[in-house]
């Protein structure tokens, strides 16, 4: 088994704010990213998959098509976007760090067929990233 | 649904590395300059690693306020710009990163009750790191 990891930038906008909550609960729990006009980030996606190295090409996957799935997947969707307002994926659920790398997961899951998806890891800031292995 | 959260974060501080139980020889043969009476000092960068599930209220594994509170009152306070071995937990004990990294990882186990600690990761220069993640894995060095 071998495992390879592939990056991605992506820039957008986002804040935090939980409908159910009231406005001071909303600033209490989100701080600054409770801002309605929202705020934005560089974002940092890597996807690491795993996979048996194909005896006849030598790779696990073939690197071009990761790109173009992440890109397709993932990328299309979420650069450049007000992540609350333009990602489906955000109408029920905070966009927050943890939400972006799950979010990831479930678009790209699916979408490889002979690797399987490890991990994927999001950076929000060099000093900040979250990891979804995608446990339930 | 289960994440890992990984705040990374910055601190200075000086240390000796010397043991009394070897002698002057094996001292300079063990630390080499480290050895230095004087002491010398690094940029250590410290990440934490923590888990747990996403709660659906807030999106989060556990609020960054409260990790960054933790860490700054109880790891960044006791070590920033700190001789290490003046400290009471290296006074039998030798200030390496590798006693430095289990030492953080202890505190954070034993104090912070916001999320699931993964393990903690030191590093002392951009050429060494060191991983702890409690006594069932061992130090791993990279
Ligand atoms: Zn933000």
């Amino acid at each position: 088994m071998v495992y390879l990891t592939r990056k991605a930038e992506f820039s957008a906008s986002h804040y935090y704010h939980n409908p159910d909550f009231t406005p001071e609960e909303n600033r209490r729990v989100f701080g600054k990213c409770n801002n309605p006009n929202g705020h934005g980030h560089n974002y940092t996606l890597e996807v690491t998959v795993k996979g048996e190295v194909d005896p006849r090409s030598g790779f696990v996957v073939d690197l071009k098509q990761l790109k173009e799935i992440m890109h397709r997947e993932v990328l299309d969707a979420m650069d450049h976007r007000f992540l609350n307002k333009e990602v489906p994926d955000f109408l029920h659920r905070i966009p927050t760090t943890e939400n972006i790398a799950i979010a990831a997961w479930q678009r790209l899951a699916t979408k490889l067929d002979k690797a399987q998806l490890h991990r994927v890891r999001v950076y929000e800031t060099p000093d900040l990233f979250v990891d979804f292995y995608g446990e339930a | 649904m289960k994440a890992h959260l990984t705040r990374r974060y910055l601190f200075s501080a000086s240390h000796r590395l010397h043991s009394e139980e070897m002698s002057a020889e094996e001292n300079q043969s063990t630390y080499g300059k480290c050895n230095n009476p004087f002491g010398h000092g690094h940029n250590y960068i410290l990440g934490v690693t923590v888990s747990g599930p996403v709660d659906e209220r807030t999106g989060m594994v556990c609020n960054l306020v409260d990790l960054d509170g933790f860490i700054g009152r109880e790891v960044l306070a006791r070590y920033d710009h700190e001789n290490l071995n003046t400290l009471k937990e290296f006074a039998q004990t030798v200030p390496t990163t590798e006693n430095l990294c289990t030492t953080i990882y202890e505190i954070v186990k034993r104090g912070f009750r916001h999320a699931h600690l993964e393990r903690v990761r030191l590093e002392e220069t951009m050429m060494n790191s060191f991983e702890y993640a409690g006594e069932t894995e061992t130090i791993q060095i990279t």
